[in-house]
C-alpha cells in the first residue's frame, strides 16, 4: 500500500490525517535542503535579482525602456517570427512525427537522428551552418543573411524537435482499433485523419508548440551571424538586451529580460496545465 | 499520399539541416586536413577547448548530483511546495542564455552583486572568470538529467526498493545496488544531452566570460571572433570539431535507446 493510499483509507474511515504531509526523513530533509539551496545560488535569486533590478527604476522606467522604438521594434520582430515558425512547426512538426510512426522506408533511421541534430549542435555552430546554405556563397543563389527571412530561419531550425519530438510518442500510443473501427464505418482517410486522429493530437501539439514558441522567443546564438542584428529591422529581443548590458544599461536590460521572462512563466504554465490535462486523461 | 508525406518531410528536412550541415564539413575537409591541423594547433584555439572541456566537466558532474537528488526527492517523497518546485526545474529550459548571463552578472557582479561582493571580499572573483563560465554552463544544462530520469523511476516503481529494504538493506545500499542501476539508461542519456548541451553553450557564456581572448574563451566564443575576423577557414575547423562531437552525442543515445528497447521486448 502506498501513503497515499494509506492517508485516503485513514480520511475514508473518519480518522484523523495520522501520516505527515511530508514523507521525508531526517537524511532526505537535508539533501532537499541541499539541493533547493543550489537551485536558489543558481537559478531563483539571480533571476529574482533581474525582476528586482527591473521593478527598481518604477512604472516610468518599464514604460520609458519599452517605448524606446528600438527595443519595442526588437521585440515585435521576435514575437511575430516565433508565432509565424510555431505555426509552421505545428504543420510541419505534426507530419513528420505521422511519417515517423506510421511510415516505413529505408533510412527512417536516419531521419530520427536528423530531428535531433539542431537541439544538440551548438546555436553558433547553427549558425554558422545556416550561413553556408541561406548566406551570400549560396550554392542555391539565395541569400537571406541580414534579412527579417534569416531571424525566421534560425528559428526554424533550432525547434525543429520540438512539435515532432512531443506528437511523436502520442501518436504511438493511439489506439489502432479506434481508427479501423472508423474506417469500417466508411470513413475516408482524410476524414479518418481530421476527425480521430488530428483531436487526440491536439494536447501534445499544443504543448510542441508551446515549447517551440519559448524556444524561438529567447534564442540568441544562431542567428548573430545571420542576421545582421540591423537596428529597427533585424535585431531581436536577445540581441537588444546583450546591447543594453554591453552599454552598461542593466535597468533597461532587466526590464526587457523581464519580458522575455514573463513569456517563459506563461509556456511553462501553459504546459504544467497541458500535461496534467494529458495525464488526466491517460 | 502517405509517399507524398513522406516526401514533403525528407524534403523540409533535407533544406533545413542535412544540406547546411554537410556543408559545413565540406567547406572545412575541402581543401585537405592541413588547414584542421593548423587550426587545432594554435594555443588560442587548444586554451578554449580546454576551458570548454572543463566547465562542461564541472556542469554534468554538477547536474548529475543535483537531478539524481532532486528526481528522488520529486518522486519518492511528498512535501509541502513539490509542484512548484517541480515547475521550477524546468525554467533554465525556456529562459533565454541572454538572459542567464545577465541574471549572474547581477548577483555575482563584484561591485554590486549580493552575491559577488561578499566572494571579492574573500578574494573570490566569480564573473569575468572561470567559475561564472561553470555557473552559466551549468544553469543552462540543469533540466536534461531531471527530465531524463523522473520518467524512469516513475515506471521501475518501489517494489524492488521495498523488498531490499524488508531484507535489511540500509538506505544507502538500496541506493547504490536497487536505485542506481534502474535508473543507469536514463542517468546516461541525461549525462550525453548534458554534455552536448554544456559544450554548445554560447549566449550566457558571452555575457558572463568578458570574452577575454585566451583567457575567459570558450570554444563557441573563438568560433564567432574568427567568423568577425573573416577567419573562415579556421571558425569552421572548430565549428566542425563541435558539430562532430554534438552529432556523434545524438547517435550514441538513439543507439542506447534502440539497445535497450529491443532488450526490453526480449525480456
Amino acid at each position: 500500500m502506498t501513503v497515499a493510499q494509506l492517508r485516503n483509507a485513514r480520511r475514508f474511515l473518519g480518522g484523523r490525517r495520522a501520516l505527515p504531509r511530508t514523507t521525508l526523513r531526517r537524511g532526505s530533509g537535508i539533501s532537499l535542503g541541499v539541493a533547493v539551496l543550489w537551485l536558489s545560488l543558481l537559478v531563483l535569486i539571480p533571476l529574482a535579482a533581474v525582476v528586482a533590478t527591473a521593478a527598481n527604476g518604477g512604472w516610468a522606467g518599464v514604460v520609458t525602456t519599452l517605448s524606446n522604438p528600438q527595443t519595442l521594434a526588437a521585440i515585435r520582430l521576435t514575437l511575430a517570427q516565433a508565432a509565424g515558425v510555431t505555426v509552421v512547426n505545428v504543420v510541419m512538426g505534426t507530419l513528420i512525427a505521422w511519417v515517423l510512426v506510421r511510415d516505413e522506408f529505408p533510412g527512417k533511421r536516419v531521419v530520427e537522428i536528423v530531428i535531433d541534430v539542431p537541439f544538440a549542435l551548438p546555436t553558433i555552430v547553427a549558425g554558422l551552418v545556416l550561413l553556408g546554405l541561406y548566406g551570400p556563397r549560396s550554392p542555391l543563389g539565395f541569400d537571406v543573411s541580414n534579412t527579417r527571412s534569416a531571424v525566421f530561419l534560425a528559428f526554424a531550425f533550432v525547434t525543429l524537435p520540438f512539435v515532432v519530438r512531443a506528437v511523436q510518442p502520442v501518436l504511438e500510443e493511439l489506439d489502432p482499433e479506434i481508427e479501423q473501427a472508423a474506417r469500417s464505418l466508411g470513413a475516408s482517410e482524410a476524414q479518418n485523419l481530421v476527425r480521430v486522429v488530428l483531436p487526440s493530437l491536439v494536447p501534445a501539439i499544443a504543448a510542441g508548440a508551446a515549447l517551440s514558441f519559448a524556444r524561438a522567443v529567447s534564442e540568441y546564438g544562431s542567428l548573430v551571424l545571420i542576421s545582421g542584428n540591423l537596428a529597427l529591422r533585424t535585431e531581436v529581443t536577445s540581441v537588444r538586451i546583450l546591447t543594453y548590458i554591453e552599454n552598461g544599461q542593466v535597468a533597461q536590460a532587466s526590464v526587457v529580460a523581464t519580458v522575455l521572462l514573463l513569456v517563459a512563466f506563461v509556456v511553462i504554465g501553459t504546459l504544467d496545465f497541458l500535461q496534467r490535462k494529458v495525464t488526466r486523461r491517460g | 499520399m502517405r509517399h507524398l508525406a513522406r516526401w514533403i518531410a525528407i524534403v523540409y528536412l533535407a533544406l533545413l539541416v542535412v544540406w547546411p550541415v554537410s556543408l559545413v564539413f565540406w567547406h572545412t575537409f575541402g581543401d585537405g586536413l592541413a588547414p584542421v591541423f593548423a587550426t587545432f594547433a594554435d594555443p588560442l584555439v587548444l586554451h578554449a577547448f580546454r576551458l570548454t572541456a572543463v566547465a562542461t566537466a564541472w556542469s554534468v558532474v554538477l547536474n548529475v548530483l543535483f537531478g539524481v537528488t532532486i528526481s528522488i526527492l520529486l518522486v519518492r517523497h511528498e512535501f509541502p511546495g513539490k509542484r512548484i518546485l517541480n515547475v521550477l526545474v524546468d525554467i533554465p529550459l525556456s529562459v533565454s542564455p541572454v538572459v542567464v548571463g545577465l541574471a549572474l552578472v547581477l548577483v555575482y557582479s563584484q561591485d554590486t552583486g549580493i552575491f559577488g561582493k561578499p566572494l571579492a571580499a574573500l578574494g573570490v572573483h566569480v564573473l569575468f572568470a572561470t567559475p561564472a563560465i561553470v555557473l552559466a554552463t551549468t544553469f543552462v544544462a540543469l533540466p536534461l538529467v531531471i527530465r531524463e530520469i523522473v520518467p524512469v523511476l516513475h515506471e521501475v516503481g518501489t517494489d524492488q526498493e521495498q523488498a531490499a529494504r524488508s531484507l535489511g538493506a540500509s538506505g544507502p545500499q538500496t541506493f547504490w545496488r536497487i536505485t542506481i542501476p534502474a535508473i543507469r539508461w536514463g542517468l546516461l542519456y541525461g549525462v550525453v544531452l548534458s554534455l552536448a548541451r554544456s559544450i554548445g553553450e554560447f549566449g550566457a557564456v558571452k555575457v558572463v566570460s568578458g570574452n577575454v581572448i585566451g583567457r575567459t574563451q570558450t570554444a563557441t566564443l573563438v568560433v564567432e571572433q574568427f567568423y568577425y575576423e573573416f577567419d573562415k577557414e579556421r571558425a569552421f575547423a572548430i565549428a566542425s570539431a563541435l558539430a562532430l562531437v554534438a552529432i556523434a552525442a545524438i547517435v550514441a543515445v538513439g543507439v542506447l535507446r534502440s539497445r535497450a528497447a529491443i532488450k526490453e521486448a526480449n525480456s
